[in-house]
């Protein structure tokens, strides 16, 4: 997915969450860990950037990165919830922007999946022996993904405010 | 209602918008002291302003809340649901009261002794708050609460909506046909715009909304007549006409919604970006038939972007504009007479930079006033005029803009600061000893400091410099302070003209790009040769300067590069005083940047003023030279000193005289000015003996001891030699053993960097070599304690003597000198300074002083000194090494009596004492 895909959070709304009581997710793969993030919160999907590096930055930095003249700061998930770089020779991450105090940021996973409409219900708390590290930016785990090979995985919720406080 | 008012009522408008959120998100976290700290400010400011602004009513809540939130914040009082209930009672009071005051201009009348009670009894301690009751009447109040609050956002509304904007011109039409009268130009210009911008439909002008949209304005004979367009209710027409009768002259302003520059100004900023970017593209293409057009359209660009940056230029007097009002209202409240002075109002600076600045500088005056002026009784105790001062000076210093905000008052009591910081474990014992002075002035810059001993109504609850600081490093710029206990205070605030465009140097360090802006940039060296180490410090010759460097790989942690140091290229830039080379390897070209702020998660990286997108799309860092100095060490506080005694001795040729070198112990060579030097000697082994575990040697019938400079001195083996360099007085003699004599030259001496080392006064270029020089004074007293002081008569007065000279090397020579040949001596560097000692009342028995100096050289000096007042009589002394006859001629006749050639020592000596010795006329000469 090398193009710029914008996505219309209303329109995902519409298609993806027909139920009052389903939200819609953006699924995002993180060291081969489903990850979601609420449609609502994302501006934009990026695919290869150019990211500048930001010296003496948190390592959860990656850098920063020019989005239609908007610099936006570069959140790399994988360091963000504590797992081993990408190898050398994977595919370039990909960005979802998402927006946090007025500012842009982007969060880099390994890749982009499907918008999913799940139900709220759905959601289970954090299981007490999940990672502090995740605990912490983890708004809870989705289970009953519906449909294909999907059918058995975990998806763990990103609280988008909580991954961007760093430092 | 005044303008102050109308300020007051906007600016906590914007204050209180997010303050519900914050008490809030306290609730859910007491322990978090930031939250804790920003309420308190908020309502501490509330507190402060309504005091001056004479809100009796307002500044009571706020004064009854703040006591609660001063608690929670040191921590001697839990948070606790019911006390945040109770705090968001107060906020919807000072709502409430606000909401009268917008409507009708003065306070509403009511009773909030009910709320005052309950928060004085928390603050008294007992902290119980009733579960229920409060509970219910904030349900009670919340209509009120709501209403306001929704006005609130339409006033913030920062792109105005079509209706908004509708409503706000309305009144505008209004206010024009009384105008119309006496000036039918400005109106009839302004009236057609506001039926075209007021179509549709339109609703009833809100009071909110205008006052934040527009104001109007009629110049009348160059005199400006401003007044907030309808401030209260519509209809409130008064303030806006312009004199009655008077013809409206030609000059003719429009005001312009802020809104609209700001857009037109981010515009702008695209377009230099993209310029800058087809520069790039077309550089890359060769295509001549792109060229001619491209050019047209970069002038044009710069061009505009001039032009749109000027719109935004206003005169630093519009952010002082409340300052007399508030002085005024400050000097009766505190019962002291002061007076404000306020010089380069007209400097302008960009109204965004001027907008944050403002509170700072509210907040700066107001602190003069209650601590740094003292009361009348202390002033006429000290001597002074029992009216204070405060001054306020700006001016423009290369692209910066300098703000000085000063006062003639007892000044900081540096003592004081060092006990507080040390009680409030700011530091330690051991920290505190090792720091200059101004460092521990400087910790009033610290969250939460403050020294008022009594919590005035005023200030002083440390919310203080700490805040003012960061407001100033938030738009990139710097504070700084100087003060003299009991002469005043006065804080140095450079800010950066504007905040949005800047040229900027694009360099390369560990395989990544950063831009430097061309503000601090002074010149571009190539790294080469040039280049050498003490210890691992890397410092470059640069035209007989030492210049500190820093490796801007190294200090950004980033892969260093082992061949770049000899390679690379040194950015010489200077940051206050202080100039420092930044070692990069790569050097690019200069580029327009426009500066954006980083992100929040990133501001704690104090290296980067911002960030920007060049030519080519990519992002890339700006480095802050602030930072960098900061981070580095090279601002620090005797490396400044030094720095701006090094400018001032620059600025006066330097005067060359003979330096002895000689080696002692390991490193670079040691200097000391030959005419200190007695004579050389070299001393077989044989004739050094021991006694009392002293080196001592028999020179010419006495005993004279040895002093060993540098470390692990040993004495000669047999048949060995000791270099010794022999220094006298009177009859005694001292000899520094020194491993080998190398040299005589004659060369201009500029110690460059000042080391806490005891023993040697700097480093200093001396035959191209980084050289230390020694201090003679320190090393003579190694001898013992009585070396100079024998001989003098201990009841004799001692002749008290004023030198002035502006070399801070000579006055260390002379200082000890002087006062070891038995003189009480003060030493100045300036002719000014000088002058300023008479003022004062201060009287001298005889007055050394060089020629050259800047300010006010000697012979400035000595003419004012003849010419009446208490020194006409004093024995005047010039020293100089300009000992040609027409100087010396020049030297009598602006009135000294003596002429002494710089460093010789025994003739300043029999100079003197020929000046001092009673019945010696005062004309002899002596060269």
């Amino acid at each position: 997915m090398d193009a710029t895909l914008a996505i219309d959070p209303a329109a995902g709304r519409r298609t993806a969450a027909p139920a009052a009581r389903e939200s819609a997710i953006l699924t995002l793969t993180v060291a081969g860990q489903l990850c979601g993030v609420p449609v609502t919160g994302v501006r934009d999907i990026l695919g290869a950037q150019a990211i500048t590096p930001i010296p003496l930055a948190p390592p959860e930095v990656a850098g920063g990165l020019n989005l239609r003249g908007r610099i936006v700061t570069a959140v790399d998930l994988r360091r963000r919830l504590g797992l081993p770089p990408r190898d050398p020779g994977a595919p370039p991450a990909m960005s979802v922007v998402v927006e946090g105090g007025g500012e842009l940021y982007a969060l880099l996973a390994d890749s982009v999946g499907d918008v999913l409409a799940l139900p709220e219900a759905g959601l289970a708390p954090n299981p007490p022996t999940l990672d502090p590290l995740w605990r912490e930016v983890c708004a809870g785990v989705h289970q009953n993904l519906l449909g294909g090979e999907r059918a058995e995985r975990l998806l763990i919720m990103l609280d988008v405010e909580r991954v961007l406080d760093i430092g | 209602m005044d303008d102050l008012i109308a300020d007051f009522l906007t600016e906590t408008g914007e204050g209180l918008a997010g303050l519900d959120s914050a008490l809030l998100r306290l609730e859910r976290h007491p322990e978090d002291s930031r939250t804790i700290g920003e309420i308190f400010r908020l309502i501490h400011t509330i507190k402060g302003t309504c005091g001056f602004l004479g809100l009796s009513r307002l500044e009571r809540v706020a004064h009854a809340g703040e006591n609660v939130l001063g608690r929670y914040r040191d921590g001697s009082l839990p948070v606790t649901s019911g006390g945040v209930s109770l705090i968001l009672r107060v906020v919807d009071r000072v709502r409430e009261i606000m909401a009268g005051l917008e409507a009708t201009g003065s306070e509403p009348a009511g009773d909030d002794s009910a709320v005052i009670r309950e928060l004085d009894a928390v603050f008294a301690g007992d902290g119980v708050v009733a579960g229920e009751a409060p509970e219910a009447e904030v349900a009670a109040e919340a209509p009120a609460r709501a209403r306001p609050r929704r006005r609130k956002a339409a006033a913030a509304v920062a792109v105005p909506e079509p209706v908004v904007a509708a409503e706000a011109v309305a009144p505008m039409e209004a206010v024009a046909s009384p105008a119309a009268v006496s000036a039918p130009d400005a109106v009839t210009e302004a009236a057609p715009v506001a039926a075209k911008r007021a179509p549709g439909r339109r609703a009833p002008a809100r009071a909110a909304a205008v006052r934040a949209e527009v104001r109007a304005e009629v110049r009348a004979d160059g005199a400006v007549t401003e007044a907030p367009a309808p401030v209260a209710a519509a209809g409130s027409l008064e303030p806006v006409a312009a004199p009655a009768g008077e013809a409206v002259a030609v000059a003719q302003t429009l005001r312009v919604n802020v809104d609209v520059l700001e857009s037109l100004m981010t515009l702008v900023s695209e377009l230099v970006l993209t310029r800058n970017q087809l520069l790039q593209l077309a550089r890359a293409r060769e295509d001549s038939a792109l060229n001619g057009p491209l050019q047209r359209l970069s002038q044009i660009t710069s061009e505009l972007q001039e032009g749109v940056m000027k719109t935004r230029m206003q005169p630093i007097g519009h952010a002082w504009k409340g300052l007399p009002r508030l002085v005024r209202d400050l000097s009766h409240e505190l019962g002291k007479r002061i007076e404000l002075v306020m010089r380069g109002a007209e400097t302008e600076l960009d109204r965004q930079v001027l907008e944050m600045i403002r509170d700072p500088l509210t907040h700066m005056v107001r602190n003069s006033g209650d601590h740094g002026l003292e009361g009348p009784a202390a002033r006429r105790e000290a001597g002074k005029p029992e009216m204070g001062r405060i001054t306020l000076d700006a001016y423009h210093e290369g692209g910066h803009i300098i703000i000085e905000v000063g006062d003639d008052g007892r000044g900081l009591a540096v003592e004081r600061i060092r006990a507080k910081a040390l009680s409030q474990g700011l530091a330690t014992e051991a920290e505190l000893a090792g720091m200059g002075e101004r460092d521990i002035q400087r910790f009033i810059f610290r969250a939460g400091f403050s020294t008022a001993a009594a919590v005035t109504s005023v200030s002083g609850r440390g919310v203080g410099m700490d805040v003012v600081k960061t407001n100033v490093e938030r738009i990139g710029g710097t504070i700084d302070l100087r003060s003299a206990e009991g002469r005043g205070t006065t804080f140095l605030i450079k800010i950066p003209l504007t905040l949005a465009i800047v040229a900027a140097l694009i360099v390369e360090a560990g395989g990544e790009r950063f831009a430097i802006p061309q503000i601090g940039v002074v010149e571009l060296v190539r790294a080469g040769d040039g280049v050498m180490h003490i210890k691992d410090a890397p410092v470059l010759r640069l035209r007989d300067r030492l210049l500190p460097l820093v490796s801007l790989s190294r200090i950004l942690r980033l892969e260093d590069r082992p061949d770049a140091e000899g390679g690379g290229f040194v950015v010489v830039t200077q940051v206050g005083p202080n100039l420092f080379g930044i070692i990069v390897d790569r050097v690019f070209d200069t580029e327009e940047i426009v500066v954006k702020p980083v992100a929040p998660i990133l501001r704690h990286v104090t290296m980067f003023s911002g960030n920007t997108i060049l030519g080519d799309g990519s992002v890339i860092m700006i480095l802050d030279p602030n930072g960098i100095a900061r981070a580095t060490g090279v601002g620090a506080e005797h490396a400044q000193a030094d720095g701006r005694a090094a400018a001032v001795s620059g600025a006066a040729a330097t005067e060359k005289m003979s330096l002895l070198l000689f080696r002692a112990g390991a490193g670079a060579p040691r200097a000391v000015p030959l005419g200190l030097v007695a004579r050389l000697e070299d001393l077989p082994a044989e004739r050094i003996e021991i006694s009392h575990g002293q080196p001592v040697v028999q020179y010419r019938g006495a005993l004279m001891p040895l002093v060993p400079i540098g470390e692990g001195w040993m004495p000669p083996g047999a048949g060995g030699r000791q270099a010794v360099l022999v220094f006298n007085d009177g009859g005694r003699a001292l000899g520094l053993a020194v491993e080998e004599i190398l040299d005589v030259v004659e060369e201009g001496l500029r110690i460059e960097s000042g080391q806490e080392r005891p023993g040697y006064l700097g480093t200093a270029v001396i035959a191209g070599r980084a050289t230390e020089v020694i201090d003679c004074a320190w090393w003579l007293r190694q001898a013992g304690e009585d070396w100079f002081g024998a001989g003098r008569p201990a009841d004799a007065r001692r002749p008290r003597l004023l030198v002035v000279e502006d070399s801070a090397f000579f006055r260390n020579m002379l200082v000890p000198a002087l006062g070891a040949a038995g003189f009480e001596v003060v030493a100045v560097a300036s002719g000014a300074q000088a002058l300023r000692l008479r003022e004062a009342g201060e009287v001298f028995d005889a007055i050394v002083s060089d020629i050259e100096m800047p300010d006010l050289d000697g012979l400035g000096l000595a003419r004012a000194a003849r010419d009446g007042g208490a020194w006409q009589g004093t024995p005047l002394l010039a020293l100089t090494s300009h000992a040609d006859a027409a100087a010396v001629r020049r030297s009598h006749e602006a009135g000294f009596d003596r002429h002494v050639a710089k460093f010789d020592r025994d003739a300043l000596l029999e100079a003197l004492r020929g000046c001092l010795a009673p019945g010696i006329a005062q004309s002899g000469t002596a060269e």
